[in-house]
């Protein structure tokens, strides 16, 4: 019984300056699914490229024990040949090669440097009804969705003779079909022996799948959960992570609501790309003063498309209907007259549409207001540092200084960044685009804060989100939308995911 | 693990500064070098002041170029066609001064202009239709060298008015020769004089920065590193300035190529312009879903390096006394190796108007060095190609260890 595959003991990795693990012990058993959990920072993915020879024997101390031996893996194809292999969060799959092609990639079938299509594609059709994809093997990456690209990168460690699969936050892209497809086949190889380690910011999905859990804080290991001797609740996990125990995860709030701030009537707008495909059917919403109001639906129910296609015709094309602030109508059609109109948006993906990584907090805090610190053209200099001195202190964020670079910020503090650069131009309706995706528990509850704190100043707040306890949490009311049409508005009372869930299937059965 | 906020500040040390600021100094410091590797080379030719004035005659236009050039790197692009622009607008200012017999007051403006519309209709397809400059420009780089043979008919134009070529061969007369103390070795006192007050003013404004910087509680360079930066940077400018005060002071080109680093430095760091262009080449997306009409600022970029273009053209023009159609070819690759030697970065959003200056300094001193040594084209190009290699390689190697 006692059949242990991987033995991690005493891992301890410095970088320049900071300990980053310091003496971690991870014991994983052959067929079960271990999960690693922590806040952002904790030393998972460090771990884990310690694990798969990113980090090369010699770099770290410790001992990696896996099938009864000491291990040095010098590279990651010294830990692949023994059938250990990492799935990253960011895919690396070739977009425009197709789905054989990745899947085979750098590992052909091939005879003298000839690939050999017919097996390649044979063995590529075995590897995909193992994971449920139907999709031909030629169909190129980028014609495919995002859950089902995570599938082909299982497929081709499948390909490889997997033992021991590490999948790095799999499903923080996924919507929820997707992701209970994946996990549903991560249980199924489980039953079929195969071990995996997987590492999640979703808990609920932890609580689904793990027999152990293991939780790390600060390089650090915290305890090892077993999930069939005790029912382990997502309370006494996040407890674990952040040390301290975590009353409520959203904090309280009296909502103080005013006069309509926001009004959007009969938003028809047409797909970007297929244009003579209508996206969105009469969208009509409303936001008031001191409310914070959210969006639910599914992937691809077209919400981020409404709020980009408001705030400066960002998306999409052949847009009608009408934006009201204050009962006022006003022009959205270019994205600095929606700034002007009282309007901000902090977009979904922050790294490649929030923030300009290269560039240093204060420059980022300033981006999108710069004349407020400028006279005729040329900027002053102490006015923009007080600026982005006072969101730095505001906002926590935690940095060494308002000139380190975004791209060294961990994702909670970034997110604060794109934050104060909203906030710099004193919007009164502040759009939030998955605020809290990818960030720790600790952070999450920050940005909370900070939105009740927005709230309470008679702003209003539009949030979309995939998570749903977030909204039921957060929101004061709650629109549904699904297929590109706002299906359901729920008040907090009749808020539930049980409801939520309902209006979607009731409006999908309709169409 | 955590940094907190409330961490106490400290001073970096000088070993730390120097760290975190090597490009720039490394980048002064290779030019130093290889000035003096070819000063001991040449056999003390290269510091000649006839020598110095030639350097900056030949390079004024690559180092006016570099600038916009720059700007347009920064933002994420790259521009081809400067060297055919620079032969097309010679031969356009050759037509008007030499055919039509305009005056240069009326023609100088008037090609800056059409420099400018050159560059806007290659900007207007890169920025509004989305085609990558490198095509655009190499298209533009065919199209406008081939209209240059077009409307020089194949054939040089020239010799130009006396009041044209001043443009490129006058120098800054002696206003202050009366108070000349040495008249023997001093032939423009002026210069000199201006030199000095320069770098009084340099130093003035530096400790004054210093001050406001300390009232604002911002961090300063560590003063030891200030005061010999101060030191080495005056000490040099004062012996050219020198150097040129013995010969026959400031050519026209210096004092126009001067305000205009001045001129570009400013718009870079301190003006809005300058820092949503950095913002854009870093990250387009975030840029544009900021309010910045990044359309408008990319064909901007286009239009104000024609304009460069166009006085690097005149001032070739009037350098040679003569438009030809083969001027300025390939041109653009000095222009492009000289921001890329000074630090640009190719993927866009980083790179400064120093480095790249300093950059096209380095490429000049080289050529210069090289032909004086009397070493022919064959090796220039080799050297040249293997320096731009190891400029970019430190940065690249840089980079990664940091």
């Amino acid at each position: 019984m006692d059949n242990i595959i991987l033995e991690m003991r005493g891992i301890t990795k410095t970088f320049p300056g900071v300990k980053a693990l310091d003496n971690v012990n991870l014991k994983v058993r052959e067929g079960e699914i271990h999960a690693l959990v922590g806040e952002n920072g904790a030393g998972k993915s460090t771990l884990m490229k310690v694990l798969s020879g990113v980090y090369p024997a010699g770099t770290y101390d410790g001992e990696i024990h896996y099938d009864r031996e000491v291990r040095n893996f010098s590279t990651i194809s010294d830990s692949e040949h023994l059938g250990i292999i990492i799935i990253h969060q960011e895919l690396a799959l070739v977009p425009l090669l197709s789905i054989a092609e990745n899947i085979f990639l750098g590992n052909e079938i091939a005879a003298n440097g000839v690939i050999d299509w017919p097996q390649t594609f044979s063995r590529t059709q075995g590897l995909l009804s193992k994971v449920g994809l139907k999709e031909p093997p030629t169909t190129r990456i980028t014609d495919i969705g995002v859950g089902k690209q995570q599938l082909v990168e299982i497929a081709k460690a499948l390909s490889k003779k997997v033992r021991l699969l590490i999948l790095d936050e799999p499903t923080a892209s996924l919507n929820e079909t997707d992701s209970d497809a994946l996990l549903k086949l991560l249980m199924e190889f489980r039953k079929q022996g195969m071990t995996s380690i997987i590492i999640s910011h979703k808990l609920n999905e932890i609580k689904k799948v793990a027999d152990k859990i293991t939780i790390l804080r600060d390089g650090g290991t915290v305890e090892t959960l077993d999930c069939h001797n005790e029912d382990i609740s997502e309370d006494r996990i996040i407890k674990g992570m952040v040390g301290r125990d975590m009353e409520d995860r959203y904090p309280p709030r009296e909502p103080k609501i005013g006069e309509t701030l926001l009004e959007v009537k009969n938003w028809n707008v047409f797909h970007q790309q297929h244009r003579d495909r209508q996206f969105l059917h009469n969208v009509n919403f409303s936001v008031r003063a001191g409310e914070v109001v959210g969006i639910a639906g599914l992937m691809g129910a077209g919400r981020t498309e409404t709020v980009m296609s408001i705030f400066g015709k960002s998306w999409g094309h052949k847009i009608t209907g009408e934006v009201f602030m204050h009962g006022k109508q006003v022009d959205v059609s270019t994205i600095p007259r929606a700034i002007d109109a009282g309007l901000a948006y902090v977009t979904e993906d922050r790294k490649q549409l929030g923030l300009v990584l290269n560039n240093n907090i204060m420059h980022n805090t300033t981006l999108a207001n710069l004349n407020a610190v400028a006279s005729n053209g040329v900027i002053d200099d102490h006015k923009e540092r007080k600026v982005a001195t006072d969101y730095r202190s505001k906002l926590r964020i935690r940095s060494h200084s308002i000139y380190q670079e975004a791209v060294n910020l961990s994702g909670g503090n970034q997110q604060k960044v794109v934050l104060s650069k909203w906030l710099f131009t004193t919007p009164e309706v502040l759009i939030l685009d998955e605020p809290t995706r990818g960030i720790d528990v600790g952070a999450k509850y920050e940005i909370y804060t900070i939105i009740n704190q927005l709230a309470a100043e008679g702003k209003g707040i539009l949030m979309i989100s995939s998570e749903m306890p977030e909204l039921l949490g957060t929101c004061d009311r709650i629109y549904v939308m699904n297929e590109g049409r706002i299906v359901a508005e729920l008040s907090k009372k009749e808020a539930s995911q049980e409801s939520i869930m309902r209006a979607i299937m009731r409006s999908g059965e309709k169409h | 693990m955590v940094i907190e906020t409330s961490a106490p500040k400290t001073t970096p040390s000088i070993g730390d500064y120097l760290r975190n600021n090597i490009r720039e100094y490394g980048l002064l410091v290779a030019l130093v070098v290889i000035m003096l590797f070819f000063q001991f080379l040449t056999n003390g030719v290269l510091f000649k002041p006839v020598n110095l004035t030639n350097l900056v005659l030949q390079n004024s236009f690559i180092v006016i170029m570099a600038l916009g050039m720059l700007l347009i790197i920064v933002a994420g692009h790259i521009d081809l066609s400067v060297g055919s622009i620079v032969a097309f607008t010679g031969g356009l200012s050759a037509i008007m001064l030499v055919k039509w017999g305009l005056h240069f007051s009326i023609v100088v403006p008037l090609c800056l202009v059409l420099g400018g519309l050159v560059g806007a209709a290659q900007g207007y397809w890169v920025a509004y239709r989305k085609i990558p400059a490198f095509i655009v420009t190499l298209a533009g780089m065919l199209v406008f060298r081939g209209l240059t043979y077009l409307v020089l008919q194949n054939r040089p134009i020239g010799p130009f008015p006396k009041d044209f070529q001043l443009l490129s061969t006058g120098f800054i007369p002696d206003f202050l020769y009366f108070l000349n103390p040495l008249p023997g070795v001093i032939t423009n006192f002026f210069a000199l004089v201006t030199v000095l007050v320069l770098v009084a003013l340099a130093i003035y404004y530096g400790i004054r920065d210093r001050r406001t910087n300390d009232l604002h509680g911002t961090e300063n360079e560590p003063f030891a590193f200030f005061v010999l930066q101060m030191g080495i940077i005056s000490a040099v400018a004062v012996f050219l300035g020198f150097q040129l005060s013995t010969y026959k002071g400031f050519p026209n080109v210096l004092v126009v190529m001067a305000l205009l680093i001045a001129l570009y430095t400013f718009v870079t760091t301190r003006s809005t312009i300058g820092r949503r262009i950095y913002a854009m080449g870093g990250n387009e997306k975030a840029a544009k879903l900021s309010g910045i009409n990044t359309e408008r600022l990319t064909f901007y970029t286009f239009v104000n390096m024609g304009v460069l273009a166009a006085l690097a053209g005149m001032i070739i023009a009037a350098r040679l006394n003569s438009a030809t159609p083969k001027a300025g070819v390939g041109f653009e690759l000095d222009v492009i190796a000289a921001c890329f030697i000074g630090g640009a970065s190719a993927s866009g959003g980083v790179g400064k108007i120093t480095g790249a200056v300093i950059g096209a300094f380095i490429m000049g001193v080289m050529n210069n060095g090289m032909s004086i040594m009397g070493l022919g084209i064959d090796y220039q190009q080799l050297v040249k190609g293997l320096v731009l290699l190891a400029a970019v390689f430190f940065d690249v190697y840089n980079k990664n260890k940091g």
